[in-house]
């Protein structure tokens, strides 16, 4: 391990000795996770609408290393070249969003897909980090800076992205973008009486949509009385968990990857619980866990805001995204689509994952001086 | 460049922003630890502490709908109709299945009516679902269980059973293999059926249903016929008692059966009636005030008009009454009659009546009138006595229920109720009475005697209608033979309508094969029979208040007077 000297001093040296290796550790673990679950879950998948078997595991296994590199490649950068790149990622993916709704392909009601040079993305997973580093820059520069108006580029930011997220419609993303970015504003010293009316209107934006968008106010009523409507999806899940029990059903032995259309990406969750049991979840928990709180431990020492607020906005929605994920296939909120980081199948994702990962390990590299960023 | 005063003010302000931040961080961590300790308790709940030794995947993925079954349905007096078992269903995952050949081989041992061949394709194939055999007996699931092959699986369904096999056919019709309504009641009502726990009602009286059915078909086996109708209306509450088509089928297998059996009759064929029309062709003259009991029309000479000859089957050649035109049937006599209401007159009677759209009765299989346009003359002449206007035999057993019931017209129905509709008034108590005088006199002293059921007091009209050919133009020789009746004369209760589709003349009948000797005979049993089991207690015919309630006084020309019925 270490074939590397501390008096490396070459970029990659100093990144050896700097970055959270324990992190990057469960990071990879995670992916090596992802691998094994695509592999068990995305073959059915697959056959079912009429693909080689191995059609998603030879996609994913494609881009996974892509992934990973790009999460390496960023995590050398300092954190004012993250800056740089992101505000300049950022204007890039605002352009995308709004040109998806305009040439993108629709997708099961949404348009969220955009076709570059023969490759198809979706914008707005790389809209998240992002927006994340922008608004925590804006947030910083509004605390140390008095005149400067920080805070109302921020909101103006949020609103623009939000508004794009809404024409595709991207609800999940919506929500997953207005909770770091609220968190963000929390961090960086909103008044406690405005946390309140954040959070209040936050509870309203999720009325309206109820009534806004007829699928959400479905999945909300079938969530609330599950003998409402169909909550087929919501029914395998629960059972693939008590069929594998704790231990499992043993690896390609599950079967709730042939009843669930998404079991290679909104569920796969359940295929783990299923094939690999309660303990294997457990373990795939505590990961996200570690990452996560080892992440915000690290940041508790940081002497930037601009560091602490877009390392908070990276890690915290990485954190949702698992979160939002898990609790919908253990029916602990309503169903919503969204990929587990690093472990569903989804070129887009993973990448965007890499990506904000990434920085948020560039971000919490151990730096010296303790300055605060110009 | 700023003053060292506002370099330390601006780092103090971000130390304290930074130490703000730190706070709200440490929080921030607590929620979203909270978080993931709630995900994981949730996984060790339903991974560790549900039950889980029955697999949940076969037992909860039968759709909700099916865990109640479809409702049943009951005759007006609580016999059972249709109603929904549940039997296993056997098909079989390919995947899991070892050795196709042997098991197909097998399977055949259990379930002898499976084709080896085609099954062990099946089971061959790479799909992860097959269907192998519906509805299985729980003698057959036994057997399969213990040839304990791989692979193959039950799954609960309903299936749905008509006791009475072919006697309400064409009432409650049938569903599919997936338990969806296909036709009859099972159709109409299909939503009522799928939600609903509580028993649907009918109408029918499946006895009375049965004894229409035994003597229509009868009558169609004797004259040799291609197939006919039978039904019974109640007149006051325009609810069907019995309904049947013949040929008809067994609602239980009813997907393989030819199209003619499917055929609803009653309903949905509609037909020129002939002569059973004169009962509303007399009744509109009445009601227009341009005949009256004791007027009459000239019947020496036939009717020409263009190419056509109008002339009469009973021909008397001589000036009629009336009565006397109904009572034999004169076409002669009923144009002149429709011509003095006139094309108008006749058109809005028709519509009052309901005769130009489909009945209200609540079934999908419904025939649409087929209604002369434009409507000139010559069809208010043809219509007078029965033709040019094609209806269903349930058109013709509502209309003439109005007709008897004191003037008042309510809709079909299926179902039994307890409050019929209110109606709407076709014609007046007193033209309803002559009227019910008139059905009288045909049956007593007319062309319908062997209508006559003893003490039920029956009164109706022939009718014989020539059935129009595949070319255009009519053929002689195929008959639609009907009669309409109701009973009781002098207060009636039900109207019974038989008809038959192209009988052919016996050596009983002469050579016959006219409504008269066709459908009558048949209505004189069904009313015997059924009017005990109706409720309906005989009479003494003679018995004076009838003779003066049902007594006609037929005037001949010159002013004599015979007294009649």
């Amino acid at each position: 391990m270490s074939a590397i000297a501390r008096t490396d001093t070459s970029i990659f040296g100093r990144w050896w000795w700097t970055v959270d290796r324990w992190t990057l550790g469960a990071l990879f673990l995670l992916v090596l996770i992802g691998a094994l679950l695509i592999l068990a879950a995305s073959p059915p998948v697959a056959e079912r609408i009429g693909l080689n078997a191995y059609h998603f595991v030879q996609r994913q296994f494609v881009i996974m290393p892509v992934a990973v590199a790009l999460m390496i490649g960023v995590s050398l950068l300092s954190p004012l070249q993250i800056r740089r790149v992101s505000v300049l990622g950022f204007a890039a993916t605002l352009v995308l969003l709004v040109i998806v709704p305009l040439a993108g392909n629709e997708i099961k009601g949404a348009t969220r897909w955009v076709s570059i040079a023969g490759f198809t993305m979706q914008p707005s997973e790389f809209a998240k980090p992002f927006f994340a580093v922008v608004s925590a820059w804006m947030f910083a520069e509004w605390r140390r800076n008095d005149g400067f108006p920080g805070h109302v580029i921020a909101i103006g930011l949020y609103l623009m992205t939000v508004a794009l997220l809404l024409s595709q419609p991207d609800l999940g993303m919506t929500v997953v973008v207005s909770a770091i970015w609220f968190g963000q504003f929390f961090l960086a010293g909103l008044p406690m009486i405005l946390v309140g009316g954040f959070i209040v209107a936050g509870i309203f934006g999720l009325i309206g949509s109820y009534f806004l968008f007829p699928h959400v106010a479905s999945r909300i009523d079938r969530f609330l009385d599950p003998s409402a409507g169909d909550s087929y999806q919501v029914n395998r899940s629960l059972e693939a968990f008590m069929n594998g029990g704790l231990i499992g059903t043993g690896p390609g032995e599950g079967t709730v990857k042939a009843y669930l259309p998404d079991a290679h990406a909104d569920f796969i969750f359940a295929v783990a619980g299923e094939e690999f049991g309660g303990l294997a979840c457990l373990v795939i928990i505590a990961l996200y866990a570690f990452v996560v709180l080892r992440g915000y431990a690290r940041l508790l020492s940081e002497q930037s805001l601009f560091v602490l607020l877009a390392g908070t906005g990276l890690l915290t929605q990485f954190a949702l995204q698992a979160l939002v994920h898990m609790a919908s296939s253990v029916h602990l909120m309503p169903a919503k689509g969204m990929t587990l980081p690093f472990i569903s199948y989804g070129g887009s994702s993973l990448l965007a994952l890499g990506l904000g990962m990434g920085m948020a390990l560039a971000l919490t590299r151990k730096r010296f001086g303790g300055e605060d960023l110009p | 460049m700023r003053t060292r005063s506002e370099t330390v003010r601006l780092e103090g302000h971000a130390k304290q922003a930074i130490e703000t931040g730190r706070n709200r961080l440490i929080l921030a961590g607590c929620l979203i630890g909270l978080a993931f300790v709630a995900v994981s308790a949730r996984v060790v709940e339903l991974s560790a502490l549900r039950n889980h030794s029955e697999p949940a995947l076969s037992a909860s993925s039968v759709d909700t709908t099916l865990t109640v079954g479809r409702a049943d349905i009951v005759d007006r007096n609580g016999l059972l109709v249709a109603t929904s078992l549940r039997t296993p269903s056997l098909y079989a995952d390919p995947k899991e299945v070892l050795d196709a050949e042997d098991a197909a081989f097998r399977l055949a041992t259990a379930l002898p009516d499976i084709n080896p061949a085609e099954t062990a394709a099946k089971l061959a194939s790479d799909r992860r679902f097959v269907w192998l055999k519906r509805n299985l007996t729980p003698r057959e699931q036994q057997q399969i269980n213990s040839l304990g092959i791989p692979g193959l699986h039950f799954f609960d369904e309903w299936k749905r059973v008509y006791p009475q096999g072919s006697l309400t056919a064409h009432v409650v019709g049938f569903t599919d293999i997936d338990d969806r309504g296909i036709s009859g009641v099972e159709r109409s009502f299909d939503d009522v059926l799928r939600g609903g726990r509580e028993p649907l009602r009918l109408a029918l009286d499946l006895r009375v249903q049965h004894i229409v059915r035994q003597e229509l078909a009868q009558q169609i086996a004797t004259f040799e016929a291609i197939g006919g109708a039978g039904v019974i209306v109640d007149v006051n509450t325009g609810e069907t008692i019995a309904m049947v088509s013949l040929p008809d089928f067994d609602s239980n297998v009813a997907g393989q059966m030819d199209p003619d059996a499917l055929f609803n009759r009653a309903t949905l064929g509609v037909y020129e009636m002939g002569s059973t029309f004169k009962i509303f062709n007399t009744a509109m003259a009445l009601e227009a005030g341009t005949a009256t009991m004791r007027s009459g029309y000239d019947a020496t000479n036939p009717i020409k008009i263009s190419r056509f000859t109008i002339s009469d089957y009973h021909a008397k050649r001589r000036w009629l009454s009336v009565p006397e035109i109904f009572k034999y049937s004169s076409n002669i006599g009923s144009v002149k009659m429709a011509i003095d209401v006139g094309t108008e007159g006749q058109r809005a009677f028709m519509a009052k009546l309901g005769m130009l759209r489909e009945t209200a009765l609540e079934l999908p299989e419904l025939g649409r009138p087929m209604v002369p346009n434009p409507w000139r003359p010559i069809n208010t002449m043809t219509i007078a006595f029965g033709h040019g206007l094609s209806v269903s035999p349930m058109h013709l057993a509502a209309g003439v229920a109005a007709m008897v019931n004191g003037g008042i017209r309510r809709p079909l129905t299926i179902l039994e109720t307890d409050t019929p509709s209110p109606g709407e008034r076709i014609i007046s108590e007193r033209t309803s009475h002559d009227m019910r005088r008139l059905m009288r006199l045909v049956v007593d002293d007319g062309t319908g005697r062997k209508a006559d059921a003893e003490g039920y007091i029956v009164g109706g009209k022939t009718g014989t209608a020539e059935k129009v050919g595949g070319r255009g133009g009519y053929r002689r020789k195929a008959l639609m033979s009907s009669f309409v009746a109701a009973f009781p004369m002098q207060k009636p209760r039900y109207v019974v309508l038989v008809m038959v589709d192209e009988p052919k003349g016996t050596k009983e009948s002469h050579g016959y094969a006219t409504g008269g000797w066709v459908a009558a005979p048949a209505i004189s049993r069904i009313i015997a029979r059924s009017a005990p089991l109706l409720g309906v207690a005989p009479v003494d015919p003679e018995a004076p208040e009838i003779r003066r309630d049902l007594m006609i006084e037929v005037p001949v020309e010159g002013g004599k007077r015979l007294a009649s019925f």
